[in-house]
């Protein structure tokens, strides 16, 4: 398919960056600024994790909002059909009762930011605390509180999920097994932490009646549907705006509390009224991510065949539901794609979802992703370990190799490079030179190791995969309306919301090599519910696979168009028209006529049109894909400090295979930046509460991302495999890297410590965690070298 | 309750701003509400982040951090005088040439921060760069392009 093409597969720069670069680029907060007598609004937060509110009292005057003004408001409630699944409805202000830290109680409007946020803490909020239960594995005793008195919870307390699945010899598996592996893996709370924090303006113009949301988010339709619904108001008196968003990463998708609270407002008080979250409230109570904990066992042959897996996964969902995914989002992408690639034919997991008195967790890059590649490449290596094989062979001998191949849960994966990516990262770390390299070091006293990471990520996927998750919210597929214009450029208006991945860029390749147009004579327009097609914007690694392949499919109708037109004019058959350079030629020949020639006549002449032609251009089309895999193998070399517990990444390899590259150059960009976060996620970025559920880093003085200082060069090797899953040939690429990035850097450390006999199973592993992990092996010590 | 304003003329980007601010309005704040400089853009409000980054007297700083009242009298730079008209600033061409920015939220102060020191430092070593570039979080690119983007205008201005 790109066979001829010009533009597809090039490394074009982005048009989105000439704006952004001279700060003209306008986020939520700009626009704001930019609005003359806009209000601003501040939230008064819970400081407690539980307990019930006595009362709310105000500065006499001041402007406080609380779930009292809004009589009819209604809660937000997404909702998964199956049984196990108990429904949580979040109130859009606490009313009676608070659930965890930072839950928003009330809504105070002033003249500026400041004014408002000085009114917001002469609030006082009078809270009979009651015991909270912060952790998931607390949260399930029967004597623990309950998150949700009175929410009938048939499958044990607090549990709102308990889904289970079992092949059938799962059993005799294990009952025939050389070697069983048990691990425990733990990944710590996290925040996907946008450079951009959440912020919204909501303007209410009387006198259309309607509202417009400009915000921070990536699912803007969806999110006019949720007011609509949440509100109880005409959802054509709503329009919602994404201008430049500075970043999102899941945090960014689901529907936010404080926005559906804003536009109540705004309609309240007729006015606009803006909230721009500040970063401590950002780390306190936007979503978090993360805290899964799992026990996996698994049955292995005496040479490293995997023949089963037995997992117990349990999630703690904080206080309330995400909207729309659901909080089963969570636990049930790990129960259904924890065998990753590797060929196995049993396979049993319980998959929990747990309620606590913590933040609610949203997805956030990879969403389950991470911490189930992680569970998977620590066992091949501990298998590996404990067997006396090379983790590299291990992986190999159960990496699936022929195509397609159905994972023990159904799930059909279409053909990738998992072992040739495998392979190729061995090669690029040069194993055998490596393992003398790291003798020598540890003859030294110092502790050097590698680690391998092969996953492959389920990307691209439309409505029968979140229908098969009984999900009553399916964002499956995208659209796309294209329309030449009479001068010949091209508009494209999508319901994909990029937010930095230049997607405008990369579908303006794709367009151009199928129009026969330069790239920027397309504009494409995203982000305005009043201006693109119904869809559901851009989240789990889709953009290019959906929204793209949406986008090819009316360009050929587009070009079908064009060509009969040209075929009228040329007298020539339509099958015979090449749309190249600008103009519609007949093949062979040098007889043609310009696309601005035709757009001209099918908008201003459309008389002259072949019979039965409407006028015009304008055509749409949409993709509703059943999904692909992208994968990858990530490789690390770290040195780990025994006497402080700093891990050091010295190499980051990855062999990455994301199908067709559109823009190589944004693909490698969103490697990049992917695994930076993965690297985060492993070994800085935890979000910590004290026994009363005070958060401890709550500013980047303690959530610590990582500078430029901590990441090492990231060297990408691209691998493309083209499959007929999807129509461009794309897989997906923006969540590989923070998926594997985990493991390999938790597989390095963990090989490095293995003199120590130590074994890494928690995420992060931060310095203290390390020095806690050495300090048990070796209790006589205090840190210094022996 | 209204609370005393100050009045001061700030000098941004070579242009004056007679402004009449609250002295506790932080200079990040004032170029944003009070000069329609929307360039500066805020990451955390505490310090950290340096989305905020300008130059005052050449020096950066973080914006959120200083208030207007302070920088009466003293040159101030934001990301919207870093280009010569249509003509973008080397660090701006070099960005969009290496994919230095993906979102972008944190690039005018990446922008910033490197043209204060391949001004000061034009000969500065890639070690120093990476450990200079360090003051500032982005959250999308993972930096390599950024420290790219950063050489090749270091080169550039050089030459």
């Amino acid at each position: 398919m790109t066979v001829g093409a010009r533009w597809t597969g090039r490394s074009l720069r982005r048009f989105e960056d000439p704006a952004l670069v001279r700060g003209l680029g306008r986020f939520v907060a700009d626009i704001a600024d930019h609005h003359n007598g806009t209000l601003h609004a501040a939230f008064v937060r819970s400081p407690a994790p539980a307990g019930r509110i006595r009362s709310i009292e105000a500065p006499p005057g001041a402007p406080v909002l609380t779930a009292a003004s809004f009589p009819g408001i209604r809660t937000i409630c997404a909702r998964l059909d199956r049984p196990d699944f108990v429904a949580l409805e979040t109130p859009v202000l606490a009313t009676d009762a608070v659930r965890h830290p930072g839950e928003p109680v009330a809504l105070v409007v002033a003249g500026s930011r400041a004014e408002a946020e000085d009114l917001a803490e002469q609030v006082v909020v009078d809270i009979e605390a009651t015991r909270p239960v912060l952790d998931a594995a607390a949260a399930i005793d029967p004597a623990a509180p309950a998150v949700h008195p009175g929410l009938e919870m048939p499958m044990g307390n607090n549990v709102v999920l308990d889904a289970r699945m079992a092949t059938g010899g799962v059993d005799e598996a294990f009952e025939s097994a050389d070697e069983i592996v048990t691990l425990d893996i733990r990944a710590h709370r996290q925040n996907a932490l946008p450079i951009e924090a959440r912020g919204a303006l909501a303007a209410h113009d009387p006198g259309t009646g309607r509202t417009t949301l400009t915000a921070a988010n990536q699912m803007p339709h969806m999110l006019r549907t949720a007011l609509a619904d949440i509100l109880d108001i005409p959802e054509a008196d709503l329009r919602v705006v994404t201008p430049e968003v500075g970043g999102g990463f899941g945090q960014k998708m689901c529907v936010p509390r404080e926005y559906v609270a804003l536009v109540a407002a705004a309609r309240l008080l007729g006015a606009t009224i803006a909230w721009i979250e500040d970063r401590s409230e950002n780390l306190l109570a936007s979503w978090h991510s993360r805290d899964h904990s799992y026990r996996l066992r698994g049955a292995f042959t005496a040479d490293g065949r995997l023949l089963g897996l037995d997992a117990d996964i349990v999630c703690n969902i904080g206080a309330y539901s995400n909207y729309p995914v659901t909080f089963g989002v969570e636990p049930l992408m790990a129960m259904a794609e924890l065998p990753g690639p590797y060929r196995l034919s049993q396979y049993r997991v319980r998959s929990r979802g747990v309620t606590t008195n913590m933040c609610p967790i949203a997805p956030y890059r990879g969403v389950s992703r991470p911490v189930l590649t992680l569970a998977m490449e620590r066992l091949m290596d501990t298998a590996a370990r404990r067997l006396g094989l090379d983790p590299v062979e291990t992986r190999r001998a159960n990496l699936v190799k022929d195509f397609p191949y159905s994972m023990p849960t159904g799930l059909p994966v279409d053909p990738g490079s998992y072992v040739e990516t495998l392979d190729a990262a061995a090669e690029a770390i040069d194993l055998e030179s490596f393992r003398r390299r790291q003798q020598r070091a540890a003859a030294e006293g110092r502790y050097l190791g590698v680690g391998f990471s092969v996953f492959g990520e389920r990307t691209g996927y439309g409505t029968p995969a979140f229908a098969a998750r009984a999900m009553e919210i399916t964002p499956g597929y995208e659209t796309v309306q294209l329309e030449m214009n009479p001068s010949g450029d091209v508009t494209a208006r999508i319901g994909a919301s990029p937010h930095g991945q230049g997607l405008a860029t990369a579908l303006s390749q794709l367009l151009a090599d199928e129009l026969g147009v330069e790239p920027r004579q397309v504009a494409v327009v995203h982000g305005d519910t009043d201006n693109t097609p119904y869809g559901w914007g851009t989240f789990a690694s889709r953009s290019m696979v959906i929204a793209g392949g949406a986008t090819k499919l009316a360009a050929e109708r587009l070009a079908a168009r064009l060509k009969e037109i040209a075929a009228h004019q040329l007298e020539a058959s339509p099958e015979d028209i090449r749309l190249e350079q600008g103009s519609a030629v007949v093949a062979g020949t040098s007889v043609g006529v310009t696309l601005p020639e035709i757009a001209r006549i099918a908008h201003h002449s459309s008389h002259r049109l072949p019979d039965g032609l409407e006028p015009g251009l304008a055509v749409a089309a949409t993709y509703d894909p059943a999904g692909t895999f992208s994968n990858a193998c990530h490789a690390a070399v770290v040195e780990v400090d025994p006497d402080t517990g700093h891990v050091e990444i010295e190499r980051f390899v990855v062999i990455a295979d994301a199908g067709l590259e559109v823009n190589p150059m944004i693909v490698e960009g969103q490697i990049h930046g992917g695994v930076t976060q993965g690297i985060a996620n492993a070994l800085y970025e935890e979000l910590v509460v004290d026994g009363d559920g005070n958060l401890l880093t709550a500013s980047l003085m303690d959530f610590l991302p990582p500078t430029a200082a901590e990441v090492p060069t990231i060297e990408v090797t691209h691998i493309q495999t083209i499959t007929d899953a999807s129509i461009t040939g794309a897989k997906g690429v923006g969540e590989g890297g923070a998926i594997g990035a985990p493991a390999a850097v938790l597989n390095a450390v963990s090989d490095a410590l293995t003199p120590l006999g130590i074994e890494v199973n928690e995420m992060p592993a931060t310095p203290a965690r390390v020095r806690e992990l050495i300090r048990r092996v070796q209790p006589a010590t205090t840190g210094g070298r022996q | 309750m209204t609370a005393r304003r100050a009045e001061l003329t700030l000098t941004v980007n070579g242009q004056p701003y007679d402004v009449a601010v609250e002295p506790r309005k932080t200079l990040a704040d004032t170029l944003r509400e009070e000069c329609g400089l929307t360039g500066t853009h805020l990451g955390c409000e505490h310090g950290v982040c340096g989305a905020c980054t300008v130059l005052v007297d050449d020096e950066p700083v973080r914006a959120c951090l200083m208030f207007a009242v302070q920088c009466s009298g003293q040159a101030i730079r934001t990301v919207e005088g870093l280009a010569d008209g249509e003509s973008l600033h080397p660090i701006q061409q070099a960005f969009w040439e290496h994919h230095g920015l993906q979102c972008g939220f944190c690039t005018p102060g990446f922008l910033m921060l490197a043209t204060s020191v391949l001004e000061s430092r034009p000969d500065i070593g890639d070690e120093e760069l990476r450990e200079v570039l360090a003051s500032n979080l982005c959250r999308c690119t993972g930096y390599q392009n950024i420290i790219t983007s950063v050489h090749s205008a270091r080169d550039q201005m050089r030459s």
